[in-house]
């Protein structure tokens, strides 16, 4: 028995059987990006959790300090600069790549981990302030639970993002990744920006709202 | 078996009746209305459903081995589709109707207490694994009565409406309260208040059992409700409002049972209203010989329970938060002559 | 693209051949194959369905006579802990998705899945899971803290040992491994359909895997992230769950019930998968209505995400909240019964034959429908005042669980065995196995309700001599014993057909989705040549050239 497709047609048609119509190949997502869109998508499901547990908290605490005494608004601006103009540059990468601009590519890309690791070491400068300074620890109070939870769980995904970044760098100057696959870049800018975005949420929530 | 039987169809009073379809209060009462209607509904789909299923089945099944030629191919229908999507969403219509009568009917808000409002106000405070009730208002008059793991209340009878508001709080982990017969379940949570009523005109014991897992004695932190002629009632508030009683005799077992309770560490977690004793940890003693029971409802209680509880409280209730003391039998003796006084 | 041929028994042996590795135990502990990671996912499930019940046994014993003294109260505690932590994540949800990593593939006629590494790592991380969640014995015994793990009864002040510890990290390390099956599914389901294969083409199974994905995407991160507060709490010292510095016990139920209810469905979707691919087989009818099925799907995976709060109810919330919940879980009623028509019409006017993968999909159905109804009795909310954390809740769920998802997996399991081994299951013993898994389950779970409305409340060790709830509780513990031996049977079936199963043939069911076009066992490649698909029973129109189904479509 055969099932009749296009390249069969002619047999199809002698036989006076009926013929299907031609398949045409859809034209969606392929299985890596549907595979990252899933996974991003449960890390929203991810930080919405945490960030409702830190509103539900919001001003609950019987003991402080309060998010009003101890949050530095200057620093953290900074640092959210940071990583908004990452999701800039990490965006130019990925069109450099594209244009098949190699160095371009490299230039933009270093930049968005630079910015990246910025980021990160304000992050570290500003959880010593509150640790040293102002004695807040996770077993502090309510805040301090909920803060250093939601705050770390963020920075532990831009620090994985910026791991990426470096083996994917890493990779194309070793050579072992040609600079015509732009898949694992690509990638790399999706969650990227997915992180950039969750960092806006817990910015307004944590030191606006909240503060 | 039959005894099940008759408990299940709520026939005359059992002995111990804990069937939700044997109300005694206006909630349990209404809830039972909404759950036969529901009952009837879903007894009404199932017999449809399965009627269906069974006719297929029967009228279906196959004959002629798989060479026979197959059936005619029905790849469905948009008007079936459409019938059978909207008489299983009018059923759901009639159900939110419903439901939300009953609803509003039950979960009324605790109203405040005002002089002459024959109402009794109790706060229900859940422990692992036992409770303790405050008394704070009857029929508008502050009482801060404390007893615990048997609640008595005053019966609706004569016409007048005693309702008991209850407000349910926890000591530690999540209770829940649930007497069958006088209304569904109201959990007691840490942190969070929370409220219920009932009321009813048939005097006697009503039992139940806390209903949220709490822990390893969950299963005999039991619910004994006693509803009393409003007389008896006073007369019981009247008593447990009074502080303990001391020992006639100096010198009597009584009192030398007294001596070694204040010199042991019973003190530390037991209340005895008017004397030094004011442990909050385990159930108020003032008026312990008032309860028929012991240990939140697990065994009856007398001398001799009074005793085994004293060698070794785990040996009666496995698990609970009171320990063995190692108490010579002769103090062991004297406390339980003490206890025994205490009423 | 050439065409694909049938009945080719030499491809099976040459790949027969070819997959022969040097060492069994080495090739399963390396292979990234679908096939062969299934079949360890449903060996595992096996297992644990075997351990799951033998404490669910001596629960039944406990119970078999008021103030009865077989096993004390820490032990039953612990015993109902981690009879439902594993029969939800370590018997119910591997069984689904080893079964769904062996068939999707060849349902939508893949040669393996998106990415069979990440597949192998989801299996065995899950497995990890369970075995950290066992572990929890080594530290002087299990948690007892009941499967949903109310706050604070979790916080160090109450349950001191390391046990709850090893607890909520097993269900971290098995939710990442269920996380990555999830991704792999979706992928795999959107990314990699044969040519042809359009999304309103699936095979059912396929279509309600990627709806538990789905909602494993949404259910798995939020009880993830409510357990790492939990670890945090216990051993960092957080105040989430520590009501003695403000933290709410609330919070905990609404975050657990966000995952625990989808969770329940995650369970329900792929049965139905199954029993939707099996009936039309066994009537010999394509199935009913097939767009209003998919979308019925869709829409009960959407509104499950807004009901958690149906395991609330009393708690205590306003009663506008309480008839939103109300609302949310009777509509969910709606899709299901478009469901359950679909199928008797798909029956209706067929030739039903009632070989075992039939007979456990009609146990479904008679069965599945009494556990919906019980639902919709807990879902009016003042009734649930009554039955919550009663015996009834109990009865409700073993009957959509077993009467839902156990019947109709069975229905798959004997559906696709011939598939996988290449030889069919004992038709006899597939009976026995029947019979008395559904007299058993009936004598189990039905007397659960009454005993439910004589105010027997759940997770109690022992109840008093006068409470009059012996005789059903001693019902439900014969009909426990009477299940047993089904499972037992069914065991027994499954490792002796190996050998001596009567030889299948390639589509011994004269089926007609893509998994039976290739050989049994299909080789490691699956497919000759990719197959292009013109319609949702591509064998049916090979086999009805005058009258293929794409016409109709
Ligand atoms: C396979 C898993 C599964 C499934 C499919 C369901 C299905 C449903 N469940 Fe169930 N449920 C559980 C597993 C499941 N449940 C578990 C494990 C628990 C307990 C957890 C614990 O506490 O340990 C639980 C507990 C539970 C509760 C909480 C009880 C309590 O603790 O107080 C409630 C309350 O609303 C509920 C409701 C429902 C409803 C409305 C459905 C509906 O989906 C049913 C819909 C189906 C039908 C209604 C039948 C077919 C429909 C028709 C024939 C159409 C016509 C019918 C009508 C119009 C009504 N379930
Ligand atoms: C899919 C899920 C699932 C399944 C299949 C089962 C199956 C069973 N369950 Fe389970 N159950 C739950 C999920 C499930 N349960 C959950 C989630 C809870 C809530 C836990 C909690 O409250 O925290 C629960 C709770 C629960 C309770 C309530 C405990 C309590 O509240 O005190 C009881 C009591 O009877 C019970 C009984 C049973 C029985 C008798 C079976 C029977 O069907 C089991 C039959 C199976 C066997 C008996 C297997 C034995 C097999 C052999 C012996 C074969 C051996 C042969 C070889 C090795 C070759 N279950
Ligand atoms: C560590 C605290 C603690 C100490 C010390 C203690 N008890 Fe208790 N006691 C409890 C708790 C808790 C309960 C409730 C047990 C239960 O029902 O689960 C209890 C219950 C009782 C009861 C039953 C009360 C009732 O309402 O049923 C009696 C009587 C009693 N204790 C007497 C004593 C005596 C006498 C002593 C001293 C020798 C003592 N207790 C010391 C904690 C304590
Ligand atoms: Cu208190 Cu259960
Ligand atoms: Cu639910």
């Amino acid at each position: 028995m055969m099932i009749p497709d296009a390249s069969t047609a002619d047999h199809g048609g002698t036989t006076g059987l009926p013929f299907p119509p031609a398949v045409s190949p859809e034209k969606t997502l392929d299985a890596a990006q549907w595979g990252m869109l899933a996974f991003l998508l449960s890390e929203v499901a991810f930080f919405g959790t945490l960030i409702t547990a830190y509103v539900a908290y919001i001003g609950q605490d019987i003991a402080g300090p309060t998010p009003h005494e101890v949050l530095s608004l200057p620093l953290v601006l900074v640092t959210t600069l940071c990583l908004l103009a990452s999701s800039g540059t990490i965006h130019l990468a990925d069109r450099r790549l594209h244009q098949g601009r190699g160095r371009g590519f490299q230039l933009a890309w270093s930049a968005t981990i630079v910015l990246g690791v910025a980021f990160l070491l304000g992050t570290a400068y500003e959880w010593r302030e509150l640790i040293v300074e102002h004695q807040l620890t996770i077993g502090r109070n309510l805040f301090g639970s909920t803060f250093y939870t939601l705050v770390g769980f963020h920075g532990l995904h831009v620090t994985m993002g910026v791991l990426m970044m470096l083996a994917v760098l890493g990779l194309m100057l070793a050579g072992q990744l040609s600079t015509d696959n732009r898949q694992p870049v690509q990638l790399v800018s999706w969650y990227w920006h997915f992180v950039d975005g969750v960092w806006i949420v817990v910015f307004a929530v944590v030191y606006l709202i909240g503060r | 078996m039959t005894s099940e039987f008759i408990l299940l169809a709520s026939g005359p009073d059992a002995v111990q009746n804990l069937s939700i379809f044997d109300p005694a209060s206006p909630p349990a009462e209404s809830i039972r209305a909404l759950s036969l209607l529901v009952a009837a509904i879903s007894a009404f789909i199932f017999i449809i459903v399965e009627g269906v299923l069974f006719y297929s089945v029967a009228r279906f099944r196959g004959r002629g081995g798989p060479q026979a030629s197959e059936p005619p191919q029905v790849y469905g229908s948009k008007a079936i589709e459409i019938a059978w999507t909207a008489a299983p969403a009018l059923i759901v219509f009639i159900l939110v109707l419903v439901v939300t009568r009953t609803l509003w009917a039950v979960n009324r808000p605790n109203p405040q207490p005002k002089a002459g409002d024959q109402a009794l106000y109790v706060t229900v405070i859940g422990h692992q694994w036992w409770w303790e009730y405050v008394y704070e208002t009857y029929d508008g008059r502050k009482l801060g009565v404390v007893t615990a793991n048997e609640m008595h209340v005053p019966a609706s009878t004569g016409g007048v409406s005693r309702p008991v508001y209850l407000t349910l709080k926890s000591a530690d982990v999540c209770h829940s309260f649930w007497v069958p017969r006088l209304g569904g379940k109201t959990d007691l949570i840490p942190g969070h208040p929370n409220e219920m009523w009932f009321q009813t005109d048939k005097p006697g014991l009503y039992l139940g059992q806390c209903a949220e897992y709490c822990g390893t004695q969950h299963a005999n932190m039991l619910l004994r409700v006693i509803v009393d002629e409003p007389a008896d009632f006073e007369r019981w508030l009247e008593n447990e409002s009074k502080p303990a009683v001391v020992p006639a005799d100096d010198d009597g077992p009584e009192s030398a049972g007294q001596a070694t309770f204040f010199t042991q560490s019973c003190v530390n977690c037991h209340r005895i209203r008017g004397m030094s004793a004011n442990g909050k940890f385990g159930p108020d003693l003032t008026h312990l010989m008032a309860r028929r029971t012991l240990a939140s409802g697990m065994v009856a209680s007398n001398r001799d329970h009074l005793r085994q509880w004293l060698v070794d409280p785990q040996s009666v209730k496995p698990g609970c938060l009171m320990p063995a003391f190692g108490l010579q039998p002769r103090e062991i003796d004297r406390i339980v002559d003490y206890l025994l006084t205490l009423n | 693209m050439a065409s694909i041929e049938l009945d080719t028994p030499e491809v099976g042996q040459a790949a027969a051949r070819s997959s022969a590795a040097p060492s069994l135990l080495y090739d399963l502990v390396t292979t990234v194959d679908h096939k062969k990671i299934g079949l360890m996912y449903i060996a595992m499930a096996l297992v644990f369905l075997v351990i799951g019940g033998c404490e669910a046994l001596l629960m039944r014993w406990q119970l078999l006579f008021p103030r009865y003294d077989f096993i004390g109260p820490d032990a039953f505690n612990q015993l109902f802990t981690m009879h439902g932590t594993t029969m939800v994540f370590f018997m119910g949800m591997p069984t689904l998705i080893g079964i769904g990593n062996f068939m999707v593939p060849l349902a939508i006629g893949a040669r393996d899945m998106a990415f069979p590494r990440l597949n192998a790592f989801g299996f065995w991380v899950s497995l990890l899971g369970g075995l950290l969640v066992y572990f929890s014995y080594a530290t002087g015994g299990a948690p007892a803290i009941g499967w949903f793990a109310y706050a604070p009864l979790t916080e160090r002040t109450f349950a001191r040992s390391a046990a709850t510890d090893f607890w909520a990290l097993g269900l971290t390390v098995s939710g990442t491994g269920t996380l990555a099956g999830a991704v792999n599914f979706i992928a795999t389901i959107l990314g990699m359909r044969a040519p042809g294969m359009t999304l309103r083409k699936v095979p059912f199974f396929a279509w309600t895997m990627l709806w538990t994905s789905v909602l494993i995407l949404f259910a798995i991160p939020p009880l993830t992230a409510a357990l790492v507060m939990l670890l945090f709490d216990r051993n960092l010292g957080a105040h989430f769950f520590d009501t003695q510095n403000g933290g709410s016990a609330l919070l905990w139920q609404h975050m657990f019930w966000f995952f625990g209810h989808p969770e329940v469905y995650i369970l329900i979707l792929p049965a139905f998968g199954m029993v939707s691919e099996v009936i039309p087989v066994f009537s010999r009818k394509v199935l009913f209505g097939y767009e209003f099925m998919a979308a019925a799907t869709a829409a009960i995976a959407f509104i499950s995400l807004g009901v958690w709060a149906h395991h609330m109810f009393a708690v205590g919330m306003s009663r506008t909240a309480d008839l939103f919940f109300v609302v949310s879980s009777l509509l969910v009623s709606i899709p299901t019964g478009i469901k359950f028509f679909n199928w008797l019409a798909t029956m209706y006017g067929g030739r039903i034959s009632f070989a075992s993968p039939m007979l456990f999909a009609f146990g479904f159905l008679s069965m599945f429908l009494i556990g919906g109804l019980t639902g919709i009795m807990l879902a009016a909310a003042p009734f649930d005042f009554q039955l919550t954390d009663s015996y009834f809740v109990i009865g409700h769920f073993h009957w959509v669980l077993i009467g839902g998802t156990l019947f109709g997996t069975f229905a798959g399991l004997y559906y696709w065995y011939p598939k996988v081994t290449g030889r069919m299951l004992s038709e006899r013993l597939g009976r026995w196995h029947f019979w008395l898994l559904y007299v058993g389950f009936f004598l189990t779970f039905g007397p659960m309700h009454v005993s439910g409305f004589l105010g027997m409340p759940r997770r109690i060790y022992t109840y008093d001599v006068d409470r009059g709830w012996d005789f059903w509780n001693q019902l439900t513990t014969v009909g426990a014993l009477l299940q047993a031996p089904s499972y037992a049977i069914f065991i027994y079936n499954v490792v002796v057909s190996l050998w001596k199963g009567r030889p299948a043939g390639n589509d011994p069911w004269d089926a007609w989705t893509l998994e039976w076009t290739t050989t049994s066992p299909p080789p490691s490649y699956n497919f000759e040549q990719i197959p292009v698909v013109h319609s949702r029973r591509p064998l049916w129109d090979i086999k009805h050239p005058d009258d293929p189904d794409w016409k109709y479509e």
